[in-house]
């Protein structure tokens, strides 16, 4: 088991014929993904890396029954196209792209509350289920099928997790990195519900960065809700305090965004909290003895 | 470190200065005091003569808040006074709570008729991360630092919401001229002042607009004293006529050469600079060094793809800091071979012909193959085995050069 995305998945690339889309597709495709078809508005009708290319997602949906997009399509016009991939009836959207301005995004969130589907990201690595599929920027070869579940705000520290991971025996149901970004689409609390249903996930690593207070609202749910162990990690201890929140947006806060606000909500709910990077691999070995 | 850094993001904001932002406010029909830039004395002299009445304020314009208590705001009487304290702010460096170190260039001040007021007030429209949306922020305690008023009394600060579709509603912006105590014509004034700032924080794909304060007159007459308008980076693409108002002086250097090469590059106090692949990691990396016992000398972040002509450019950045003793690469090697990483800070350890101790830790493919390259190149590159390896050999060489 795993979730929100398998060898079932059939996957639309939307973005696919640009530089990004077609090298990331690529490693995809030799991942095992099932990838069945691309989208670049004008280049419906041709084919490339042996992948149909429809003018939308639309009719990318209808001729090939795709239900996962995975977009590399250009800042500029990414948020457009996360509507257009809900409009066209996908269920679950793994948006890619680094640098959609905020306001899209604020809007891009208000309009989806209509749509029956999941985001993920923008401004992340995607999502990987280990030997079944890999839909983003991650490098496959330091997967391994397994028991841990991984959560991550950050590209490179998710990768971390699943080395770590990896090199102790014990693998990954799914992997999943929610995006960097202010605005974005599944939250933390989101992944823990899925994780907490799969049965095969014996535990999971949440990976957390300084700024926002999603952690601490996992923190909470994980309180009264998660019952498998959880080992999180929070980045940014080092961060000069007071300079990094940017004013307002300190304020309405409330106060939370700190690592150390971060640590203390997760220990509080009693979360295994660890404050190197590099225990998370052993911390949740011994989680799971 | 400048104000406004948000090391966890890459993204961040474009400040635009006052005489900009208030230009901006005239566009939008916002009223402000009418006032003039200048760049000496004798343009500071000139602006008051074309000034009615008898009281100027000379502003110097920088980046930073907290310029009053600064001695970068001073009310004038005279038009010789306004000269004087052009003359004592140009050319100089304000330091205020919010500047770096060194403080910020004042290259210009702004003159502006000065007024009497009644009342000051706080404005602001921002992006609610919380609740995903932009929302307006308002305080009958304004004039000053609106992070003090959350801190001891946040009931003096109210807020509304501004929906993605519909725009601030009639009713909204209604009940908090009401929280500010404004009625009649005030009232409407505030209405009509906080529509438009509204309407530009959009139009301009602004991170946080600010009015501290906004002013009630004596005549009764509601107006913007200050404004502080910062544009968010990613939306720049849209945005190039303010692009065009961008002011490199009021930069760090390093970060601004970082951010021409699309490094996203923090100075800190301490003397191990890290250079890693990802803002979580770089984090993490500075994290480390701490909890060891070190101290970071930077947030470097060099993406995705750490190609030669990057880690150069990189390096470039740290060694231009004098108090870096040691060097920490870290990189975990994605969809980028380690081998190519490795020849990059092979090449760029060459160029720049490194003094200083540099260690290295490579994870990810071909991690064997660039681990061998670095080996072998004869230069004195420290390979480390993991994380903690990695941080503790960097603290063990700067150690070992002030034993």
């Amino acid at each position: 088991m795993s979730i929100l995305v398998d060898s079932d998945s059939r996957v639309v690339c939307q973005g696919l014929t640009g530089r990004q889309g077609s090298f990331h597709t690529k490693q995809c495709l030799d991942y095992g993904t099932q990838i069945v078809a691309g989208v670049t508005p004008g280049r419906g009708g041709e084919s490339h890396l042996g992948i149909p290319v429809y003018d939308t997602v639309l009719e990318a949906v209808k001729e090939t029954q795709a239900n996962v997009s995975m977009s590399y399509v250009p800042a500029r016009f990414a948020a457009a196209a996360i509507l257009e991939a809900a409009e066209a009836g996908v269920e679950l959207i793994v948006c890619i792209t680094e640098g959609i301005p905020v306001l899209d995004m604020v809007r891009v969130k208000a309009e989806l509350a209509n749509y029956p589907c999941r985001l993920i990201g923008p401004n992340c690595p995607g999502v990987i289920t280990p030997g079944e599929a890999k839909l983003g920027i991650m490098p496959g070869s330091i997967h391994q099928p397994g028991s841990v579940g991984i959560i991550s705000r950050s590209g490179t520290l998710t990768y971390e997790a699943v080395f770590q991971t990896t090199s102790e025996g014990l693998g990954q149901t799914t992997c999943i990195g929610i995006g960097g970004d202010p605005i974005r689409g599944m939250s933390f609390i989101d992944a823990l519900e899925l994780f907490m249903a799969d049965p095969e996930t014996r535990g999971i690593i949440l990976v957390g960065e300084i700024g926002g207070a999603d952690e601490e609202a996992a923190a909470e749910y994980i309180a009264s809700h998660v019952k498998k162990p959880v080992v999180a990690y929070v980045a940014g201890v080092t961060a000069p305090p007071g300079k990094r929140m940017g004013h307002a947006g300190a304020i309405i806060s409330g106060g939370k965004g700190t690592a150390e606000h971060k640590y203390l909500a997760f220990e509080r709910a009693g979360v295994i909290t660890v404050r190197s990077p590099a225990e998370l691999g052993v911390t949740m070995a011994r989680a799971l003895e | 470190m400048p104000h406004n850094t948000e090391l966890s993001y890459v993204r961040r904001a474009m400040n635009l200065h006052e005489y900009q932002s208030k230009a901006l406010f005239s566009e939008y029909g916002i009223p402000v005091p009418r006032g003039f830039v200048a760049y000496s004395e004798q343009d500071a002299r000139s602006a008051a003569a074309r000034l009615e009445g008898g009281v100027w304020v000379v502003k110097a314009q920088v980046h930073a808040g907290g310029r009053g208590k600064a001695g970068g705001v001073r009310v004038a009487r005279t038009i010789d006074e306004v000269g004087d304290y052009a003359k004592a702010m140009l050319g100089t460096f304000l330091v205020t709570h919010q500047s770096a170190g060194n403080g910020l260039p004042v290259d210009c001040v702004y003159v502006e008729q000065g007024l009497a007021i009644d009342q000051e007030f706080y404005l602001g429209v921002l992006v609610d991360r919380f609740r995903e949306r932009v929302m307006v922020m308002a305080s009958a305690a304004g004039g000053v630092d609106i992070e003090e008023v959350a801190e001891t009394s946040p009931e003096k600060i109210i807020y509304g919401e501004v929906s993605s579709a519909g725009g601030l509603k009639e009713k909204e912006a209604f009940s908090l001229a009401e929280g500010l105590g404004l009625r009649g014509s005030q009232r409407s004034e505030f209405i009509d002042i906080l529509t438009k700032l509204v309407k530009l924080f959009y139009e301009c794909d602004a991170s946080v607009v600010e009015i501290n304060p906004l002013i009630l007159t004596s005549s009764g007459h509601v107006l913007a004293l200050d404004a502080k308008v910062n544009v968010e980076d990613s939306a720049l693409f849209r945005q190039t006529k303010l692009e065009a108002l961008r002011d490199p002086n009021q930069e760090d250097e390093k970060e601004r050469v970082a951010r021409e090469h699309q490094l996203n590059y923090v100075s800190l106090e301490g003397n191990i600079a890290c250079m890693v692949n990802g803002a979580g990691l770089a984090m993490a990396t500075m994290d480390l060094i701490k909890l060891h016992g070190g101290e970071p000398a930077n947030f470097l972040d060099v993406g995705g793809d750490a190609t030669a002509s990057r880690v150069t450019e990189a390096l470039k950045i740290i060694l231009a800091n004098k108090n870096v003793e040691a060097i920490l690469v870290n990189i975990f090697g994605g969809i980028v071979r380690c081998d190519l990483i490795a020849e990059g800070i092979i090449d760029a350890v060459r160029e720049v012909k490194m003094r200083i101790p540099v260690i290295v830790r490579l994870e990810g493919t071909n991690v064997e193959k660039g681990r061998m390259l670095l080996a072998s190149s004869g230069l004195d590159i420290i390979a480390a085995d993991n994380l903690t390896d990695a941080a503790c050999k960097a603290i063990t060489s700067v150690d070992r050069a002030n034993p």
